[in-house]
């Protein structure tokens, strides 16, 4: 069992270990760099979800459908990757799925509120992409985002793409 | 599958596999990012210790243990307390220096390089070296420059990890000009 400070601090030294080697390659930042960086972290976190899900769905029964996915996603998944279970889940039932969670675990040490919202996007990217890495080995591929109005709490978009 | 179960003991416990598996993405991406081994290594004690840096603060606050009286004492803590709460593993103490100013963590099993193997052109990482600087960041903090290397590396064939830990000495507390 590790500790969840210690993965905080890890993730933190991980965004900006790739914030900043963007910039000392590239000098001065423009809004395709960041997005550059995003999508890396983006990246990182896709391949860390699809171990994830794989030793998390050993003793699971296979499931049935999509939704069946989804609140596997938002109970167990969430509660062992992110602590606690997601608060909402909503769907159109055509395949776009929002997930809330009013406490997400990677932004408990930002203050609350607003003062730092435009930080929030390269401290999500990392967990868009374990949420779309695991989706993507229980067979759905999608897009994932996340947005922010108001720290601590979190909506997830998850997109899945119809093949 | 026992789901719900130990999980209201303790909040600030985790799934361990995210901390390694997302350990493992990030010593991928260094290897990209930089040219040899050297310099990932270096990097990683870097991290380390920002990380450790910060993590006394958490450290102090949760276990509160007070001042040490010794190296020794030290080792103990680190061992006993640190690694079990942050890691859940506890390393033995050893190969005590004659002068008591040296010592080895045995780490029996090293949860960072779980599912891990080193393809052979990366015969010179040291994989778990952000640990090194953990510690190196955590003790300057309080006071005690220390060096610390891993001696020995599983993931590279040897029997045990072993991190090894040697006492420089004390930094004095300086105060900033003007200030007293």
């Amino acid at each position: 069992m590790a500790d969840e400070s210690l993965f905080e601090f890890l993730h933190m030294e991980i965004v900006s270990h790739i914030f900043n080697e963007q910039q000392s390659s590239k000098g001065e930042m423009d809004n395709k760099d960041r997005a550059a960086c995003i999508s890396l972290l983006e990246a990182m976190g896709f391949r860390v979800g699809q171990g994830l899900i794989e030793r998390l769905t050993r003793d699971t029964p296979s499931f049935k459908d999509e939704l069946d996915i989804m609140k596997f996603i938002c109970k167990d998944f969430w509660t062992k990757v992110f602590r606690r279970q997601v608060d909402n889940l909503r769907t159109n039932h055509q395949g776009t799925y929002v997930l809330q969670d009013n406490k997400f675990a990677l932004l408990t040490q930002f203050s609350s509120g607003k003062q730092y919202l435009d930080q929030a996007p390269k401290y999500l990217a990392f967990s868009c992409g374990v949420v779309r890495g695991a989706l993507s080995n229980l067979g759905l591929e999608s897009v994932v985002t996340a947005e922010v109005s108001i720290m601590p709490s979190c909506k997830f978009q998850v997109v899945i793409q119809k093949l | 599958m026992s789901r719900q179960s130990n999980r209201t003991t303790d909040s600030k416990k985790m799934n361990s596999e995210l901390f390694t598996l997302t350990y493992g993405a990030l010593v991928t991406q260094l290897c990209k990012d930089y040219e040899n081994d050297e310099e990932v290594n270096k990097q990683l004690d870097k991290m380390g210790y920002n990380i450790g840096v910060r993590l006394i603060e958490d450290f102090l606050a949760r276990s509160s243990i007070g001042r040490c009286q010794d190296f020794r004492e030290t080792a103990d803590v680190i061992a006993k307390v640190a690694f079990k709460m942050y890691l859940g593993i506890t390393p033995s103490v050893t190969n005590w220096s004659p002068g008591g100013d040296e010592f080895s963590l045995i780490l029996e099993n090293n949860p960072l390089a779980d599912f891990v193997e080193l393809p052979d052109n990366h015969s010179t990482l040291i994989y778990s070296n952000l640990l090194c600087g953990i510690l190196r960041g955590a003790l300057e903090m309080v006071q005690m420059a220390v060096d610390v290397k891993f001696a020995q590396d599983s993931l590279r064939g040897d029997n045990v990890t072993e991190i090894r830990m040697k006492f420089i000495k004390r930094i004095e507390e300086n105060l900033p000009a003007g200030e007293e």
